[in-house]
């Protein structure tokens, strides 16, 4: 991972005077630790709060890996900012020991858009929930993510509202029997992914609460792409939605329904393979069967995103074929550059920072006139 | 060849046409005009809702009235003196506003049968002697400079799209107005399309010259310049003053200046203004919606930036979730209300004072945000950096309450120097505030300044003060999750008295009373100032007494107002919605305040509150006495 930080303090923020060229990572202009610095252990980011979710609670796990993962990044603690909506999986930010804000139910993409677009040397970390993210934060998703604003959005899908006790969310099964659907659910659900890739995202990936190995390196990947990345992360409720990701977690089950995606790689699980059909479709077919020119040999970094778009839409509510990985990483212009470039450009070509006179010759405009003396 | 010239002390002259035919622009620029020649003056646009309504109707109808004179103008005026109608669709819509023995200047080229049909006129007008009791110079305005240009190599399409720069150079004939400066601006507009640039110029001429040759004029009119205070002026709208008040307001703390805005009538030039100011630094996110404007704007004042939304009320109905988050994690937020005529879309052109209860209440839980008005176009510009200081000084959203006419609206505008203008230095917390059980040092977020209630703004990237905030109830102090009944009752009562307590930091209201006996007092808040001054003026200028107040805050409110309301036997409180103010003041002094109302998407006129403030003195009980003040 490339690392050309500038190293800037608090003090730094504003308008950095520097480098109209675009930065390469997700962290590129987030200040290291010092080099002499104790490194960093995961009881650094664990904060005194007591936790409060429900025993047996995906979220746990998450927390666990993601305690475990930031040290890796390197950075400041003090640069790292997490920023929540409501449901059970936002509390999350309470507890790390970061900056944090737990905000209102939705919005935390546009919270995080106005902080990462004003703070450039801040690591920004989105998390939210499938009712959060998909139903009352729709709308901040996916403009977050076709603005492509560096911020890493964490969606924490167990597939109903947990804090709520319990009701069908976007991403439910349709016939979900819940206390607001007592006959079935009739609601089509969103496939996050798919969602995300049709809303311009640079960065699209899945991963799991209980795989520690997997969801770390999805993080890693996630925190190393500049612009937005959404990594939807299958997360068991014991209360409400019990077993709703099981089969993926049964080792003989997963080994034939998970199809990891790697780049490079043919996309296979137990004894399948995706291939492009002759009538260019995708479809999974026994690998005996393939024939070799027509197997899928995965590419996040495709400019047309219609390939992991087909490959998101390989996932069925019954988790028979679930494709896991980084579906897409592409790089395109991160919005909080460009916003701060036009800022830069049009502070160097006014010659510098404006002044008080540069301030008053702006309210005096064109047309002044004078009186007495 | 100079016609005779006549002193005139005051003159307010409305310009209306089609949406298309330039009118704004025209009074705009007779304005720019009339303050180089030193004219104290206010302006009144008003345009329908439709970019482009069909044209020669009713709903097309664009207006705009300028007042200007040799002594200081508080509003745009009552009843025009002239009125220039381009069309049939003007004279109509406006005929009913101007007095008899006005002027009235009409394009008869747009008189046509077709045209006066589309308007219900079966006989034209200006044929049919309905318009007898007025001075009306029928000219035909499109053909004069149509055949001015004669010369040009332009379509007749464009010659005559070059007719409101005709009338305008009458009319600064008629009123002995320099020419010199729309010609500059004219240059500027049209730096790119020289042929443009000169017919617009010949036209503006033509009409000059026209007025000086026909023998329908026979003399011009000129104004004295008023007396203003020594300085350097120019002529500014409330929505440019408001976003140059907050360009100075986030110099003048050190902090970046962020907005987060979603278009919306009549708010979006706050949003094109800052757009433009890059170059001062200023951020500005074109937001998805107004949930988004406010997120965006409260991210920032986390990061330590001066966060600032602007909407109008359909908007503000919108951040209200957003604006109780920001109360509760005590941040600085600046929300600009430009206020519009309502419910729902409303009058969406129109001005209107009826968020004032929408900003103070309209929120879930007990959620208090500090309130303020600026009172005309030019005090936009001291309200945004008086709403910049309260939202700094206390960590708490301040709603500004501008609306449509003070957004539209001009006047001249003596420019400040930027270091007179107050300090509004602010400092981050860098340091652990308290220690915990083992002596370490600790930052507790939700201590207090003892004297603002304010907590303290400790921004990430901060080492040692990494904490968390959030919507839910935190403990008094230490700022962790708290469900505790009494910490509720405590933080809910801090957070009250925090905003309350704004009131130390204000001044005390100033009421204008000249002789001290008068028995009435005209209290208004916003854009009501001009037209409440104006009629106190008028009053006392008949012999009686009234006394006049004019409330900048809203919340809290300053701490005399009680006393002052109490000392005087009559309050009378004019507003643009049906009793919002008048509704507070009942509800927190128990007085019983007289509200005078009206929503007809226009500014009061001196006029009709100068009747209402009579009626109130002549219907006081005979003085003892020794009356009691
Ligand atoms: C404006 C608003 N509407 C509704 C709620 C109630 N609410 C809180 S969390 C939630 C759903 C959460 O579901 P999800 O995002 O999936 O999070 P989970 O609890 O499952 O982690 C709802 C409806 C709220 N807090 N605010
Ligand atoms: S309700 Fe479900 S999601 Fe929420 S804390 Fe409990 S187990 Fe976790
Ligand atoms: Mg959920």
């Amino acid at each position: 991972m490339k690392l050309d930080n500038p190293g800037l303090g608090h003090s730094g923020f504003g308008h950095p005077g520097h480098t109209l060229g675009m930065p390469s990572t997700g962290t590129s202009r987030v200040p290291l630790l010092a080099p002499d610095a104790p490194a960093q252990t995961r009881k650094d980011f664990t904060s005194d709060q007591e936790v409060r979710w429900c025993p047996g609670c995906g979220d746990y796990a998450i927390l666990a890996t993601m305690q475990g993962f930031l040290p890796e990044l390197g950075l400041r603690r003090e640069n790292i900012v997490f920023i929540s909506g409501i449901g059970c999986s936002s509390r999350f930010p309470y507890y790390l020991d970061t900056y944090g804000m737990h905000s209102i139910h939705g919005r935390a993409p546009s919270i995080a858009t106005g902080l990462a677009t004003s703070r450039p040397d801040l690591s920004v970390w989105v998390i939210t929930g499938d009712g959060d993210a998909l139903s009352i934060g729709g709308n901040h998703l996916i403009h977050a993510l076709r603005r492509n604003i560096n911020i890493t959005i964490l969606l924490f899908n167990n597939e109903i509202y947990g804090l709520t006790k319990g009701q069908y969310s976007p991403t439910s099964e349709q016939g979900k029997v819940t206390k607001s659907s007592p006959l079935g659910s009739v609601d089509t659900p969103f496939n996050p992914v798919s969602l995300a890739l049709g809303a311009e995202a640079t960065f699209v990936a899945r991963t799991m609460d209980s795989d520690r190995a997997h969801l770390s390196g999805v993080l890693r990947a996630a925190a190393e792409h500049r612009g937005a990345a959404l990594v939807e992360i299958y997360q068991n409720c014991p209360i409400f939605n019990d077993g709703a990701f099981d089969v993926l977690k049964d080792r003989a089950e997963s080994q034939r329904r998970i199809f990891h995606l790697r780049a490079g790689e043919p996309i296979s699980a137990g004894g399948q393979v995706v291939i492009r059909d002759t009538d260019n479709e995708l479809r999974i077919v026994a690998e005996g069967e393939a024939d070799p020119q027509r197997i899928v040999i995965h590419d996040p970094s495709a400019a047309d995103p219609s390939t992991a778009f087909a490959l998101s839409r390989l996932s069925e509510s019954t988790l028979s074929h679930v494709p896991m990985g980084v579906f897409r990483s592409v790089s395109r212009p991160a919005y909080d550059d460009l916003v701060r470039g036009q800022v830069e450009m049009a502070v160097a070509q006014a010659g510098g920072p404006a002044t008080d006179a540069d301030l008053a010759a702006l309210l005096g405009g064109h047309d002044t006139w004078t009186v007495g003396a | 060849m100079n016609k005779p010239v006549r002193q005139l002390d005051r003159v307010v002259i409305r310009f209306a046409g089609d949406s298309g035919d330039g009118m704004q622009l025209t009074g705009d620029r007779f304005t720019s005009d009339s303050a180089v020649a030193g004219h104290d003056l206010a302006t009144l646009p008003n345009f329908p809702a439709e970019i482009r309504a069909p044209a020669g109707t009713l709903p097309g109808v664009s207006s705009f009235q300028l007042h200007f004179a040799d002594h200081d103008v508080l509003t745009p005026g009552d009843a025009p003196d002239v009125l220039v109608a381009m069309n049939p669709a003007a004279l109509k819509a406006n005929l009913r506003d101007i007095p008899r023995g006005a002027t009235i200047i009409v394009d008869t080229d747009e008189f046509s049968r077709r045209n006066l049909g589309k308007v219900g006129y079966a006989v034209s007008p200006l044929d049919d002697g309905s318009l007898e009791s007025y001075h009306v110079h029928p000219l035909a305005l499109t053909s004069l400079t149509v055949d001015s240009l004669a010369s040009f190599e332009l379509s007749r399409k464009d010659k005559e799209r070059a007719k409101n720069m005709f009338a305008l150079g009458l009319l600064s004939w008629l009123y002995t107005r320099p020419l010199e400066s729309t010609e500059e601006f004219l240059r500027r507009k049209f730096a790119t399309k020289p042929d443009i640039l000169a017919a617009n110029i010949a036209a503006l001429h033509a009409g000059a010259h026209y007025g000086e040759t026909t023998e329908d004029f026979a003399h011009t009119y000129a104004i004295a310049p008023a007396t203003m205070r020594e300085g350097t002026y120019r002529n500014i709208t409330g929505n440019t003053a408001l976003a140059y008040g907050l360009v100075v307001a986030a110099r003048r703390a050190g902090l970046p200046l962020v907005l987060g805005s979603y278009p919306i009538t009549p708010a979006t030039d706050i949003l094109h203004t800052l757009s433009g100011l890059k170059r001062f630094g200023v951020t500005t996110i074109q937001a998805e919606d107004e949930i988004a404007g406010v997120g965006m704007a409260l991210g920032a004042s986390f990061g330590g930036a001066l966060g600032v939304t602007s909407t109008s009320g359909p908007g503000l109905a919108l951040k209200a979730e957003t604006i109780g988050l920001a109360v509760s994690l005590e941040l600085p937020l600046v929300v600009v209300d430009v206020q519009r005529g309502g419910p729902s879309t409303g009058l969406p052109t129109k001005t209107e004072q009826a968020d004032l209860l929408q900003a103070m209440f309209g929120r879930n839980g007990e959620s208090p945000v500090a309130v303020i008005a600026p009172q005309s176009p030019v005090d936009c510009f001291d309200a945004a950096i008086e709403a910049t200081r309260i939202a700094t000084a206390y960590r708490t959203p301040v709603v500004l309450l501008s609306d449509g006419y003070l957004a539209n609206g001009s006047e001249p505008w003596r420019l400040p120097e930027i270091a007179d203008l107050p300090d509004l230095t602010v400092t981050f917390q860098t340091e652990p505030n308290a220690v915990d059980d083992l002596g370490a040092p600790v930052f507790h977020p939700y201590t207090r300044d003892p004297q603002t209630l304010a907590r303290p703004w400790a921004v990430p990237g901060t080492a040692g003060l990494e904490h968390r905030i959030g919507g839910i109830e935190k403990a008094d102090v230490t700022g962790v999750i708290a469900y505790d009944p009494d910490n509720h009752e405590r933080m809910t009562h801090l957070r009250r008295d925090k905003v309350a307590g704004i009131t130390a930091s204000i001044p005390a209201l100033e009421v204008d009373d000249p002789d001290g006996n008068a028995r009435v007092l005209v209290l208004g808040w916003g854009s009501t100032y001009g037209p409440i001054h104006a009629a106190a003026r008028s009053v006392r200028r008949h012999g009686m007494a009234v006394a006049r107040a004019h409330l900048r805050h809203l919340n809290p409110f300053p701490s005399n107002l009680g006393e002052v309301l109490r000392s005087y036997e009559r309050v009378i409180v004019p507003e643009m919605n049906l009793g919002q103010l008048a509704l507070l003041l009942r509800a927190q002094f128990l007085v019983d305040v007289q509200s005078h109302t009206a929503v007809r998407g226009l500014p009061f006129t001196a006029g009709e509150l100068a009747d209402v403030v009579t009626a109130a003195i002549h219907a006081l009980p005979e003085p003892a006495a020794e009356h009691a003040r």
